[in-house]
């Protein structure tokens, strides 16, 4: 902790553990979207069927999250930092439970998409998407815990090269579907997964944006840097 | 626009370079605030912060302490209140004071909200008289309950009553300003809320400036917030920045409970 302790140290005690239990939270996430990265690419159904079933503790700590948050609240009345750090946890903590319901849901189309006709290329973009938007998401926890407002800006930048490959990878899906239609079934999953993992990366950069209100009082002035998007994208 | 909205904000009082001494002790170090009419202001910081000492400089009432000097200028709608042909009394009948335990007098009801008027020959008559004691009891929120017994003495009030009665009182000589030293610091949660309840009705109609060591209280009642410390003026913002957003890392280490 940057500060200087309370006064009344219990007080230390609960907002130090709600800051565990996310950190605890950004283990699991960051866990499950990688081995549901994983499974995607190795075809590895068993590692598939743990993320899926693993989503249900993610859920739980959410929730644990949520009802400490409300008793720091209740008990507590915390004010100036202390409060912004509670406001953080809890965003936070639903941006790490949405993230967590993505890694699910590619965990999920890792076995349709092994019964459908194995596509090359593709592979590749995702996985490097995937390690983009998984080191963002570290990042934006790692500059929670540090208070750095200068890695969570980086990481409100790097959204728009994840954009950037999306939006690519959706021309690409789209080029082959139409030659080949034949495919559409396995590129409209591929699709979804892109844009699963596009979504985890907004969610890392919505992380970051509350380290930098935790840290500065103030969320990030200027409208976050866009890359141009697609014109017609179906919603995951 | 913006600008209209600046100058919608009067300045009731206006303090500059305020020097407080004891004796020796220097309490109050070059503190300028401005009090902004029509507007709750809450003064917040440790024990023997000099925030009470401050507020009583507002009318005067540091002057029966003989140790006691003041420099620096404080103004009532610019007009310099320590100047030699103010009159004290006349002041605290502008500038009015509830204290931090209910202090009636020992009179009857009506006659504890009569008294300012009556000394200050602000009414004519009995019937103008009578119509002042109740409108004041019914912006206090006592009416309701003293209004058949207006004859029995104040101090039979319980102790919420007591002080609602006494910030009856001060309303009676229709202040300017009301000051409001730990007003509910003696009181139940429930007689808090009815104060604080007041004290947000009241802001309509004149400026009030509370001395609280409760930061919920601050928080709750105040729109602006000062925040004082070994007799510096640290930081005053608007009430919602203070508790959110501090900027001195002394108000951040205050509000947050920490050691400075």
């Amino acid at each position: 902790m940057p500060h200087n302790q309370h006064i009344f140290s219990a007080f230390d005690r609960d907002l130090e553990a709600v800051q565990a239990l996310i950190m605890k939270m950004g283990g699991m996430v960051e866990a499950a979207l990688s081995d549901a990265a994983r499974a995607l690419e190795t075809q590895d159904e068993e590692l598939a069927d743990q993320v899926r079933l693993g989503d249900a503790a993610i859920d739980a700590i959410d929730e644990l999250i949520n009802t400490e948050c409300a008793k720091l609240i209740a008990l507590r009345a915390p004010m100036g930092s202390d409060l912004r750090t509670v406001l953080a946890v809890m965003k936070i903590a639903s941006n790490l439970e949405r993230c967590g319901d993505y890694a699910k849901n590619l965990a999920k189309r890792s076995k349709v998409l092994a019964t459908l006709t194995p596509i090359s290329g593709a592979a590749g973009s995702l996985r490097r998407m995937g390690r983009l938007v998984g080191l963002m998401l570290k990042d934006a926890l790692d500059a929670f815990i540090a208070r750095d407002a200068a890695l969570a800006e980086d990481v409100r930048q790097r959204d728009q090269d994840v954009d950037q490959m999306y939006n690519t990878l959706f021309r690409e899906f789209l080029t082959h579907m139409m030659e080949d239609p034949r495919k559409i079934s396995a590129f409209m999953h591929l699709h979804f997964i892109a844009k699963n993992i596009e979504r985890v990366g907004d969610h890392a950069t919505s992380i970051a944006e509350q380290v930098i209100y935790l840290t500065t009082g103030s969320m990030p002035g200027e409208a976050r840097p866009k890359v141009e998007g697609v014109q017609s994208e179906p919603e995951a | 626009m913006k600008d209209l909205v600046m100058n919608a904000q009067t300045n009731k009082i206006e303090a500059r370079k305020v020097q407080v001494y004891y004796g020796t002790n220097h309490a109050i170090k070059d503190v300028d605030v401005d009090i902004i009419d029509k507007t709750v202001t809450a003064f917040i910081g440790p024990s023997g912060c000099g925030k009470s000492t401050f507020l009583r400089c507002l009318n005067r009432m540091n002057d029966t302490i003989p140790v006691c000097r003041i420099e620096g200028r404080i103004t009532l709608d610019g007009e310099d209140i320590y100047d030699a042909r103010v009159d004290p009394v006349q002041l605290r009948a502008k500038v009015g004071m509830v204290f931090q335990k209910p202090n009636p007098f020992p009179k009857s009801i009506y006659d504890n909200v009569a008294y300012g008027p009556k000394i200050h020959g602000l009414t004519r008559s009995k019937a103008e008289l009578d119509a002042v004691v109740e409108s004041c009891l019914r912006k206090a929120a006592l009416w309701n309950e003293v209004k058949d017994r207006l004859s029995a003495p104040g101090t039979s009030l319980s102790g919420g009553q007591q002080q609602r009665l006494c910030i009856a009182r001060a309303i009676a000589t229709s202040p300017e300003v009301l000051l409001m030293d730990e007003p509910c610091s003696a009181l139940d949660p429930i007689a808090t809320a009815q104060v604080e309840e007041l004290i947000d009705e009241l802001r309509s109609q004149f400026s009030v400036v509370i001395v609280t060591h409760s930061m919920q209280q601050a928080a709750r009642v105040s729109q602006r917030t000062a925040f004082f410390h070994l007799g510096n003026l640290v930081e005053y913002g608007e009430t919602t920045q203070i508790f959110t957003n501090p900027l001195d890392p002394r108000t951040e280490s205050y509000i947050t409970g920490r050691i400075g």
